[in-house]
């Protein structure tokens, strides 16, 4: 008894060492990082395809050029409402930290302090980024106008606010690789990437779990808006039946095949792919016909 | 005859009664309408243009300069009358016009729409310059719906 006891002990003692190694935050290999120089010219388009305007702008702010990244949009979600962070190069930003902090925290989602950031900021994505889209990402980012607003905490109770548990939610729900395989022409690569990694379109189109962890088995599928103003559309082709060029036009000019425009958040999204050179776009497009079909719900 | 005269005249008021009711039937429903109806003229037009931007119809230099005279014409009309107060969502059936728009109305939106229409007008005699404005034209549509219409 007492053995079994002694032994019940020091498996409960490793168990708990080996959640406490695996729910560690990790880091980036800052030697990767170091070989690469910044161009904040090409970082103005990862910017773009990355969307960070959309939320790391002030409220209700209109789109400025160049963007004013101030924070202080909220996010309100079942786990709690989050609050986007001032990310301008003032030091109320992200003006002390190092290049390697920054780009642990966008593709990681690593602080500066070293805790686990909430996943709002969609770091499963951008872990897919390429090293140099990331460097070229942080020089745009520290040639953009300072802004010395205070970055205000996330209004998260227990038991979410538990930082080290972020770490278990990594664990089981951040995804190794890509969504799509397969062999993919190099437009349907590029789309891949734009789409799964910086655009992360996955984040809104793909439904969550209760835990709000990706359901990667309906990838794209869409369901109900998180922000609970009305549903997220299915954009796989077993709903999307938009021709390439149809896709294309959307992510131009927002038109929608019969004329009518994007509203709400897909208007951003618009603002930020028109940015891109015509080939992303068109990458997108042959991007989201080769995405698995999924039939939407038959009505009851 | 004489029993004839009071009927008539009950008809008569019937009438007139009705006619009323129709004049002053709901003249929010009515602004709604009116206002819907625009939006389709903008879509009619702009949907000219985009079959032929996309390549889904031959472009016809003639027929895309019309289309985006007549987009110009309309964003030339004066619309104050069809945004009445008490027509927003929530107040009234069938249309999605969020309060925003009453209470913190953008001007420069109007602006915009006006000078993308202007610049597709200038553009319209070749198939690169309509491609060329497609963009414009619908981030001013957007703006607006993005502002001011509730999603779907």
């Amino acid at each position: 008894m007492v053995r079994l006891l002694r032994w019940l002990v020091l498996l409960g003692a490793v168990g708990a060492g080996a959640a406490w190694f695996l729910t560690a935050p990790d880091d980036v290999n800052a030697a990767v990082y170091a070989e690469l120089t910044g161009d904040a010219g090409r970082g103005a388009l990862v910017f773009a395809a990355a969307g960070c305007a959309s939320c790391h702008t002030a409220p209700d702010s209109a789109p400025a050029d160049p963007p004013v990244l101030a924070g202080g949009q909220r996010f309100v979600t079942a786990f709690g409402t989050f609050l986007a962070p001032n990310i301008s190069p003032d030091v109320a930003g992200i003006g002390d930290w190092t290049d390697a902090e920054v780009i642990r925290a966008v593709t990681r989602g690593v602080g500066r302090d070293g805790a686990h950031l909430f996943p709002a900021l969609p770091y499963d994505a951008y872990g897919h980024a390429a090293p140099q889209d990331m460097v070229d990402l942080v020089a745009y980012l520290r040639a953009l106008p300072a802004d010395p607003t205070a970055s205000l905490d996330h209004e998260v109770g227990f038991p979410f606010n538990i930082r080290r548990a972020v770490g278990g939610w990594k664990l089981l729900f951040r995804g190794d690789d890509f969504v799509v395989q397969g062999e993919l022409t190099p437009a349907q690569e590029r789309g891949r990437y734009l789409a799964e990694a910086l655009a992360h379109c996955g984040e809104c189109h793909t439904p969550r779990n209760a835990l709000g962890g990706l359901d990667r088995s309906q990838w794209l599928a869409g369901g109900p808006n998180p922000d609970g103003e009305g549903t997220i559309p299915n954009i796989t082709p077993g709903a999307l039946t938009w021709s390439e060029v149809q896709i294309v036009e959307y992510l131009t000019s927002g038109f929608t095949p019969d004329f009518d425009s994007a509203g709400g958040q897909m208007a951003h999204v618009v603002r930020n792919m028109a940015q891109l050179p015509a080939d992303d776009r068109a990458a997108i497009a042959a991007y989201l016909k080769i995405v698995p079909a999924i039939a939407p719900p038959v009505p009851e | 005859m004489n029993r004839l005269i009071p009927l008539a005249g009950l008809a008569l008021t019937a009438l007139l009664t009705a006619s009323v009711a129709v004049a002053q039937m709901d003249p929010l429903a009515a602004a709604v309408k009116a206002r819907q109806s625009h939006m389709q003229l903008y879509q009619f037009n702009v949907m000219a243009l985009g079959g032929m931007a996309q390549g889904a119809v031959a472009f016809d230099a003639a027929a895309a300069q019309t289309a985006a005279d007549n987009l110009v014409a309309l964003t030339s009309i004066n619309q104050m009358a069809y945004w009445l107060p008490g027509t927003e969502a929530g107040a009234i059936e069938g249309t999605r016009a969020k309060p925003e728009l009453w209470s913190n109305f953008d001007m420069a939106i109007v602006g915009a729409l006006g000078e993308a229409a202007l610049a597709m007008q200038a553009a319209a005699g070749t198939l690169e310059g309509v491609q060329g404005a497609m963009g414009a034209l619908g981030g001013a549509c957007g703006a607006c719906h993005e502002a001011y219409r509730v999603a779907n």
